[in-house]
This record gives C-alpha cells, structure tokens and sequence, in this order.
C-alpha cells in the first residue's frame, strides 16, 4: 500500500518534470518565432519544415541519428560534470583535442585490424578530451579556479592547438602537394571506420555506442559507489567531506570523464562520419550538448530522447535554411533560449509555493507533506 | 628596435584594451552586486552588432552606440528576469545568455548584410601638437575618443562604487542581502540596476570594437573579449583600478602577439594567438583563491523565506 | 525623536505557508515603556509574527495598528518609517563593512547617490553615548565579537529612528554575565519610552526582563499576561503543552579508558589565526564531557579537527590509542568517529538525497552494502526500512528527499546514522539546536543511551542548561584551550558562565 503511494508520487514528480520541459521548450520556441519575424522569415513554415520534414524520407531520419550520436556523447559528460557540481562549459574544446587525439593514433596505424584499432581510437580521443577536461577540473579543486572560465579559454585554446596541428604536423600530404593547404588530415584506412547502419546514408554505429554509454552511465551515477560519491560531492560538498569523501578528486573525476566523453564524440565524428580530422569537426556540440543535457533532466535516461529531439532540431534547420532562408545558426539562439527557459522554469519544481499550483494544474490535488517552513533547521 | 617593440606594444596595446575594460567595468558593479554574469560576451556580440548596423543603415556612430547600449541595456534585463526573478542557477543562465547573443548577431548579419562590410565609424582625434610628441605623443594624444571615455569612466566608476550611497547599497547587497533587506533596501531592485549598467557597459564595449576599433562586423567578433572581461574582474578584486591594470595587461600581451607577426618573428600563429587566453588561465589560477575580500554572495539568489 | 509609539497591537494575525498554518489567529498588544516576551517553542510562530510585524513577511489575515490606527507594513522600510526596528537573531550587518557604513546604509536608504558619512557619525555617537553603549564607528564588522556586533546591532535600529525594538533571541550566543548586563540595558531603554518585544525560549530570563508575557504554541495565542502571575514551571508547561521533564544523565562514578586523546593541538581557523591554541583533553568511554563556551572560541575547529576536515598544525589526537593527527577524514570514520555536526542540514545531510541514501552515508563502501563498487540495493532498502522504523523518523517514504523534513526528523536521521554504527567515539555539536523540546527530549535520551553503550560522547554546546544536565564533567573552552574541567556536581551556571568569559582567578 505504501508502495502504491510511493509510486505515485513519483509519477507525479515525473509528469511535472516533464511538463516543465516541454513547457520551456514551447516557450522558447514562440520567442524563436519573433526572431524568425526579425530575420525576415515565416516563422510557421520555418518551424513547419524544422520539425516535419526531416521525417519525410530516409536521408532525413538518418541524419538525425547521426546528429543525435555526437550530443548524446557530449550531453552525457556534462550531466556527469553537473551532477558532481561542476560546470563544463568545454564541451567544444573537448571534443576537438579528442578529435585530434584520435585521429592522430589513426594515422599513425593504418595497418592494425579494426577490431584493435577503433578501440584504440576511441580510447586516444577519451584521454584527449579527459585532458582538456582535467585541465579545468584541477584547477578548480585544487586552485579554486571558476571551471566556467577556465573551460571556456580552454576552448579558444584547443581551437589554435587543433588549427596548428592540421595546418601543420598532421595535414593530409596530398594537400601539401597540390598546394591547397585545406587544413585536414588524410582520409584514414578503412579498419578505422566505424560500420555503417544502412548503406547509401552516413548513419553509422556511433549512435549504438552512444546508447550503450548513456545506459553505463546511469548505472554508473546511481548503482555504484563511485556515482554515490560523484552525487553526493555535486549536491553538498559540505556533507561530503565530513561523510570522509575526497571532494577534490571527485570533482576532478567529474571533469575528467565529462571530458573524456566529448573527446569521444570527437571519436564517432572522425571514424564515422567524415573518416578523417577537418576543420569544422564539431559544428557546435560543445554548446549544443549544454542544451541536450539540461533538456534531457541531466539524466542519462533522459539524455537519449533529449539528443534525438536536438538531432532534428540541427537537422532541420538545416532544410528550413534553404526553405524559408533564414540562416541555420538562428538555431543556436534558439538554443540559447531554451536554456534560459528551462532554467527559469526550474523555480517551478523547486519553490513549494509555484509547485503546488503546477500540480494542480497538472490535475493532482498535492498538498505536499512536511514542508515545514516555519521552523527553523 | 627593443624600444621600439616596446612602444608599439603599448600604441597597439591600448585600442584593445577599452572593450576589456568597459565590460569589466560594467561586470564589477553586476558582480558586486551578487550576480554573475556570464552572458557580457553574448551581449558584445549582439551590441557590435546593432552598432555596426544602425552606422552601417542611418550613418551616424554616435546613435550606433546609443543603440548598442540600449541593446545591452535589454540584454542586462533578461538576465536579470531569468537569474533574479526565476532565481536560475547564473553560470548557466549566462550560457544561455551568450548563445542567444552569438546565433542572433551572426543570423541577423547574414540576413541584413551578408558579406564583410565596412563603415565609417569613428576614427581616432589628432589633438595638435601634443599627438607630435615623441613616444607619449601617439600612447596619450591620437586616440579614439572612446578610449579617453573608458578611461575616464575609471575614476567614476571609483566614486559610484565607494562614496554613494547607491554605492553602498551594492557592495551591501552583494555581500549580505539579508543584511540590505532588513534595512529597507530592495534587494532585487539593486541587482537589476547593476545588471542594467553592466549590460549598458557591455553593450558600450560591443560598439567600440565594431564602430571604433575594426570598422566592421564578423561572426564572433568578440573572440572571447566577454569572457576575459569576467576574468578581469576576479583579477582586479572587484576594484576599478585593479580591473584597469587587468584591461591593460591583457591588450598588451595581445598587443605582443600582433606585433611579433607583424615584425614577422618565426613562431606559429595559433601558438601566438592563444597567449592572452592562456595568460587569463594563469592568472585566474594565481588569484582566485583571495575571495574573502569579493562579494561574498556572488552566485547566490536572495529569497526572503528562505533565508537560514 | 519626539513621536514615540503610545501602544501597537497585532490583531487577528493569521499566516499560512504551504502545508503549514504558521500562526493561527493571535493577537497582542503592547504599550509604551513595557517589555513583552515572547515566549514559545521552535517553530512555534514566534519568529514569523516579528518578522509580519517587520514587513519581511505578510500576513494572509489580521491588522496591526499602532496609536488605534491601521497600518500596513509592507516592507522593513514600512517598518522603520513606523519607527519600528528589529535585531535579527543572526545579525543583519555586511561583514566587510565599517559600522558605520552598516548604519549608514539604512539612513541613506532613499537618497540615490547622497551619503553624508559625518552626519551618521554623530547621530550613532549621540545614542552610543545616551546609552553607554561604546562602538568604535571605523572598526568592520568582521572584525568585532558577538556581544559587539549585538551592541552595533542596538546603535544601528535606535540610530534609524526605531523607538519600538523587536529582539529575536538576542542572548543566545551571551554568557549569563553578557545577558545580564544586557538585560539592565533593555530595562534603560524601556524607561526611556521605548518599547521592546523579546523573543526567547529561556524560562529564567524572561522572567527577569519583561513586564508582560505571550506564549505561542504551535501558531496559536495560548497565554498572555503579566509576568508576575505566573512561575516558571507554569509558563514551561504552556509553551509544551504538556508537562515535560527533559533526562537528566544518572550518576555515574565509573568510566572507562580514555578513547579520545587530544594533545596540545594548535589548529588555525577560516581567517587564518590561531582557532586552537594547544588545546588538552581526554575523553573517557562511557561518559559525556560537555564543551561549554560562547560561540567563536575554537568549538567548531575542535569538531573540525577530530573528524579530519582541518588540518592540525601542531599536537597529536588519538582515537583509542591510534594517532589520528591529520589522517584523511575516511580513515578517522574507519578508526571509530562519529560525528553530529553543527550544520545539520548541509553538513549532516545531503539535502537533496533521499533519506535512504542519507542513511548509508557513512557505510555504503562496506561489504555488506556494496560489492566491488555497486551498491546492493535491497540490503540498502531494509537497512533503511528498519533505521527509520526503530529511531521513529517521520517520513512519507524512504525515497523522500531529506531537506523536505523538519529540523528534528533530520537529526534523527543523523542519530540513526552515526549511533547504528558503534563508533567508539561520538561527537554532537548543537545536536538540539533549533529543534522543539519533544525532539530535544528524544536527542537527549539517544545520547544517554549511547553514553550507557559504552560509547564516549563529546557535547559540544551553548544552552548551559543543556550541559548541566546531561554531562559527567564539563570542560570551558575559551580562545581556543581549555580554561578548566569541571565535574558535573561541582559545575553551575555562574562558574561556568564566569570562566565562558574567561575568568578563572575568582577564588
């Protein structure tokens, strides 16, 4: 009997939290629309096309999945960062070291079976963006430095660090010999190509790997004691060390795996998607990635449809761009938005007062119990 | 030729240090006042922008920049709605704050203008004579008027800041909110015109490097300039002077970078560009751990009821 | 000041936050020159009807009225126009601020850019001297005691114009001689045509300051009247609603081996000076040692160091003969340590887990909670199921976040934590802060049982009558060593509340 009512209420919760969500995400999405007024396009067939047409044929909802497998991977290591209370704003950095990272050990073994070498990538590009990612997290546990500064100079450093090394060590011969200079690797051997999903489309398995993880990590985050410790640092750091926790090591942690996954979507864009290192590898899912997480509740579970809904997103602005022609990046404005929408709606599940009314809206007479206020703690 | 380096380092050094410093400015008084605002970079981009569009439309700077405070002046107030009023976590609410910035700028270019453009813009004044000098000559009398009002905005910002009573109120607010409430200060009000005058700051700082330093607009224009301006601000302990000394630091070590490509010293371009951003790093890692003098609510959303 | 207010009265006043009726129909009246107590339990509404009284919170029902008219006070500006002034029990100063920039904050108020220092230098001069209440107006707050601050706290509400002083808790961090000397000065300023209202919990007190007495329990009105008429027991019972009779330890002559060994420790504190200064104790299994102090004096440093989270600069601490100077806080809780800390809510607990995760806090690494690194989670499940059946804590279900309980259900969720485990050694720090007297009852007894179990329980706290009745010896801390230890049977509260001042030559 306690169980039902248990279950309930935890319904309830997810129901709110659900609607929030999508709540913010309208929101954003009709303040997008005055934009589309703005930039001189009509905002009901831009959205129109955003969100339909890619449905319309196969190229389409593959390209989806093939968008979703990168921000799934991303969106996963800053959930991890900012359930441990640290916030990686690096993503874009992240990726491209780990981009790099990868590609470089795939050049340097075209010759190794695929089943070595694609482990071997993907384990490069992990540490490369764990790197970049243990750069910030050790300044800010060990020197206090703020991650959110720290991570974004970081990002305009990897930039040059991954423009330097494309223009330089790491260019394609080919294009020095012909005298181009389009700052790229050389395509890599095939045993390091991820396998196609459906042939004639670029979907690939990454997005099978990026599902995979997202499932490791929420066994990670709330089946473990690892994940017990890396929550526990994220929601009071306090408590955490007088519980015995090593607090600073936690947060390095947090930022060396958050890291380590967006070198991994570097990972899947060079062996699945272009097959070799170029210059406009990430195409924003750094920041994206910031998007899918909050969206997706910072729940790996939740990660999952959240990285598929932002694929069509990506993918269909792209096709709205040539419909109503307005430029694609309005997306990334449009993304900005949905942050500030979800984040301002958070007061909603937080404050006793608005949540109560949001259930009732939501048709759950909740008198939520205990909430004590008068007394003091 | 050192000397010379030397005094071009610092002729080249000051332009870039007025953005810097205008946005940090404008930042110290948001900081101040218990916000952190992370979105300055977002509001640049979109100030450059409306700046640069209204020269480039109507011909005149001087509503270019009045455009572009009004824009920052917005942008301040939905920061303000979102991290005061929802009380939203700040680092993320500045996330957003600066995607909205950069996907709105570069959109509304492309729609508008398209290509790279440039305009008239305000260029900097000779004063007679004293520009002749040598050496202090081109550093102190041939510069754009904009820089003569940051710097001059310095001691100013000195004066508000520390012998107002609206001064007062900030730094208290900042510091102890409960302490500002209970004595008939509104908290919420204090911080939303702090965050108006750094969007205002910010929106100022947008303009200049568009109307006045490069004559044009680009997609991210601002290359990060938003982010070192929040940096500074830790830098300089929340100080006007100190955040001046940051200003200048930073554009010289920038400075340092353009010169040695333009004296075409061998060393590899990306190397060279990242100085600046490896030197905040550095910094940031030398001087965060003092925090003891800064506002000591910074970050945190005041609510009444809920108070310990 | 020529306006004073003649006579305020609370009408009516109902408040309801969500899931509570805070307060429930009271109304009091108060006149010139009395002093009214306002007496109560925690969480009892006291503090709620102040702060409607000082506009920081508003009122859903009920009028106030001062001189028999209606006013409406929507702000603590409202409220001090009204000339109505509050000293919070936390105090409301901005700590790196002067004094005088503190009071000049609340004078300048309305001017925008306006701020004539040397004005508010002499106005705050003027009642400092009125009163004989020395502050130096350039020192910072950060920089001043406790008792200091309270003073500033005083010059400050009488400085903005307040002739009607509300006092929240004001003796709570005093030594008996601080209160005193603060109760003559509250019985000046009441003569002088002021009128005050005294929030306290403290039975004795009360009695002396006040001419006039309210009792609040659970939100409602349940007495009012002179203070005269009624004595202490009496007034105790109304506050409780029942009679109460909080356990005493028994008596005990014999202890056992020392478990907890601190030696000549210096640790530095938050600001950086010296928090210890060679500070000496031993610990004995199956007593409990109080640590009777005014706050500030090293208290939070000895807790601090005992569980590893503050680094011992000089000194050795042994747990039961194991020096543990300096080891990681893991390996003091592995040695034996437990711990119930000040904070209880963000240092205690994880205010956003579950209690059934904050039940496992100290233990999910051990084999039976976990194998390798993944938690079991149906051992976790009755484990908790049987801490919250057999320490009796009311929540909805295990699953409920623990920051949505009250104060007193969350130490015993800390209780249940840290005693389930058997430390050899227990800390409390202000384990019944805060809480009301049915949970402090039963925190008290816990800690008698722990203390019968053999366990070495050290009693860190500030309610004297807290120490007197529950500790075998008492040990006073004063800046940062101990002054003197005391016996429970020769210890009272004037030796104690003389040596909390540092005092120790009186003989």
């Amino acid at each position: 009997m306690k169980n039902n009512e248990e279950k309930k209420k935890q319904k309830q919760e997810r129901l709110l939290n659900l609607f929030i969500v999508v709540a913010a995400l309208l929101v954003a999405l009709f303040i997008g629309a005055l934009l589309f007024i703005i930039a001189k396009g009509n905002p009901f067939k831009a959205y129109s096309v955003m969100f339909t047409r890619p449905f319309t044929s196969l190229f389409g909802i593959t390209e989806i999945l093939v968008r979703a497998a990168p921000l799934m991977l991303v969106g996963l290591g800053i959930a991890i960062a900012f359930r441990s209370g640290i916030l990686n704003i690096g993503g874009e950095g992240q990726i491209l070291i780990g981009a790099i990272a990868g590609a470089a050990v795939a050049l340097a073994f075209p010759g190794l079976p695929k089943i070595i070498l694609l482990p071997m990538i993907f384990m490069a590009s992990f540490l490369g963006g764990a790197l970049w990612g243990g750069i910030a997290g050790w300044m800010r546990s060990y020197l206090n430095v703020n991650e959110i500064l720290s991570t974004v100079m970081l990002n305009y450093i990897a930039m040059q660090v991954y423009m330097f090394l494309l223009r330089g060590p790491l260019i394609d011969p080919k294009e020095v010999s012909y005298g181009t200079g389009v700052p790229q690797t050389a395509v890599f051997s095939k045993s390091a190509w991820l396998a196609k999903l459906i042939p004639g489309t670029r979907l690939h398995s990454g997005i099978i790997i990026a599902i995979v993880l997202a499932v490791a990590v929420y066994i990670l985050l709330w089946k473990t004691t690892i994940g017990y410790r890396m929550r526990a640092v994220g929601i009071e750091p306090k408590a955490a060390r007088t519980a015995g926790m090593n607090v600073q090591w936690y947060l390095l942690l947090a930022m060396l795996l958050s890291g380590g996954f967006a070198g991994m979507a570097g990972a899947v864009e060079i062996t699945g998607v272009h097959h070799r290192a170029l210059e406009s590898i990430s195409a924003g899912y750094g920041f994206s990635g910031i998007v899918v997480a909050l969206f997706g509740g910072l729940h790996p579970l939740g990660i999952i449809p959240s990285s598929i809904v932002f694929g069509l997103l990506i993918v269909g602005s792209d096709m709205m761009q040539r419909a109503v022609n307005v430029p694609a990046s309005i997306i990334l404005s449009i993304q900005g938005l949905i942050i500030l929408a979800i984040v301002s709606a958070q007061i909603f599940l937080v404050n006793p007062k608005y949540k109560e009314k949001m259930l009732w809206i939501l048709g759950f007479n909740a008198r939520l119990k205990n909430r004590n206020k008068g007394e003091r703690r | 030729m050192i000397v010379q380096f030397l005094v071009g380092i610092i002729i080249g050094g000051i332009p870039l240090s007025v953005s810097l410093l205008l946005a940090g400015l404008g930042e110290m008084f948001t900081q101040r006042s218990g916000v952190f605002n992370l979105g300055v970079e977002g509001i640049m981009m979109l100030s450059a922008f409306i700046g640069f569009f209204t020269v480039y439309t109507i011909g005149s700077p001087i509503l270019g920049i009045i455009a572009a405070m009004a824009v920052g002046a917005l942008m301040g107030l939905l920061m303000g709605l979102v991290s005061i009023t929802f009380k939203a976590e700040q680092g993320i609410t500045g996330i957003g704050l600066f995607m909205f910035g950069w996907g709105l700028s570069g959109t509304l270019f492309r729609v508008y203008v398209g290509g790279v453009t440039t305009i008239k813009g305000i260029d900097g004044i000779n004063i007679p004579v004293l520009s002749k000098l040598p050496v202090i000559g081109p550093i102190l009398f041939n510069q754009n008027p904009l820089v003569y009002v940051a710097y001059i905005l310095v001691p100013v910002a000195s004066w508000l800041l520390f012998k107002t009573s609206w001064g007062l109120k900030v730094r208290a607010v900042g510091t102890t909110p409960a302490a500002a409430d209970t004595v008939g200060i509104n908290v919420v009000k204090i911080r939303y015109q702090s965050l108006v005058i750094g969007g205002i700051m910010a929106g100022l700082a947008g303009a200049y490097l568009s109307i006045c330093q490069a004559h044009l607009f680009a997609d991210n224009i601002t290359a990060g300039r938003g982010f070192i301006a929040v940096a500074l601000v830790y830098f300089g302990r929340w100080k006007p002077s100190g955040i001046m000394g940051g200003a200048l630091l930073f554009s010289m070590a920038h400075s340092f970078q353009r010169l040695i490509q333009v004296y075409g010293i061998n060393f590899p371009y990306e190397i060279a560009v990242i100085i600046p951003y490896v030197l905040v790093i550095v910094v940031l890692a030398l001087t965060w751990k003092s925090q003891s003098l800064g506002p000591l609510a910074l970050g945190k959303p005041y609510d009444r009821e809920f108070r310990g | 000041m020529a306006e004073r207010i003649q006579q305020l009265e609370m009408k009516h006043i109902s408040k309801r936050f969500p899931g509570v009726l805070a307060l429930d129909d009271v109304s009091i009246t108060l006149k010139n020159g009395e002093i009214l107590a306002l007496l109560g339990e925690n969480g009892a509404g006291k503090t709620t009807l102040m702060n409607i009284l000082y506009g920081l919170y508003h009122q859903d029902e009920g009028t106030v009225l001062i001189d028999n008219e209606v006013i409406h006070v929507k702000s603590p500006k409202d409220a001090l126009l009204h000339k109505i002034g509050m000293v919070h029990q936390h105090f409301m100063l901005v700590p790196n601020l002067t004094v005088l920039e503190n009071i000049a904050l609340g004078y300048f108020q309305n001017t925008r850019f306006k701020l004539d220092l040397g004005l508010v230098r002499k106005k705050m001069m003027d009642i400092s001297v009125r009163y004989d209440m020395a502050v130096n107006p350039d020192a910072y707050i950060w920089q001043l005691s406790v008792g200091e601050q309270q003073r500033v706290e005083l010059v400050k509400t009488l400085t903005l114009g307040a002739n009607l002083l509300i006092l929240d808790e004001p003796t709570a961090a005093l030594t008996p001689q601080q209160t005193d000397e603060l109760i003559d000065l509250l019985k000046e300023m009441a003569k002088d045509n002021n009128s005050i209202i005294f929030i306290s919990h403290k039975l004795n007190e009360v009695k002396t300051v006040s001419s006039k007495i309210a009792v609040l329990r659970n939100g409602k009105l349940v007495h009012e009247g002179p203070t005269g008429s009624y004595s202490v027991t009496e007034l105790a019972e109304q506050m409780a609603g029942r009679q109460i009779n909080l356990p005493k330890s028994p008596e005990k002559s014999k202890f056992g081996d020392v478990m907890l060994d601190i030696k000549k420790v210096w640790a530095h504190n938050d600001q950086g000076a010296w928090g210890l200064q060679g500070l000496d104790l031993q610990l004995k299994a199956g007593e409990i040692l109080g640590i009777a102090g005014v706050s500030g004096n090293g208290q939070k440093e000895l807790a601090d160091v005992i569980n590893g989270v503050r680094k011992v600069e000089k000194g050795d601490i042994l747990l039961d003969n194991w020096n543990i100077t300096n080891h990681s806080a893991q390996k003091i809780i592995d040695q034996g340590l437990g711990y119930i800390p000040e904070d209880r809510l963000h240092e205690g607990t994880l205010p956003a887990f579950s209690v059934r995760e904050n039940l496992i806090l100290k233990d999910y690494t051990t084999s039976q909670m976990s194998s390798s690194i993944f938690l079991k989670k149906k051992v976790i499940d009755s484990f908790a199921e049987d801490l919250i059946e057999t320490f009796n804590i009311k929540c909805p279900d295990m699953y409920t976040s623990c920051a949505s309980l009250s104060g007193g259900n969350i130490q015993k969720v800390i209780l249940a934590r840290e005693i389930t485990r058997k430390p050899k050694v227990l800390i409390a720090a202000y384990p019944i802060r805060g809480l009301d007297i049915g949970a402090a009852e039963y925190v008290h007894q816990r800690l008698i049982e722990a203390r019968g179990a053999g366990m070495a329980v050290l009693l860190i706290s500030e309610e004297l009558e807290e120490i007197l009745d529950l500790c075998d010896r008492i040990a006073v801390i004063y800046e940062g060593k101990i002054l003197k230890v005391l016996s429970g049977s020769e210890a009272d509260n004037r030796k104690l509340g003389l040596l909390m001042a540092g005092v120790t030559d009186e003989e």
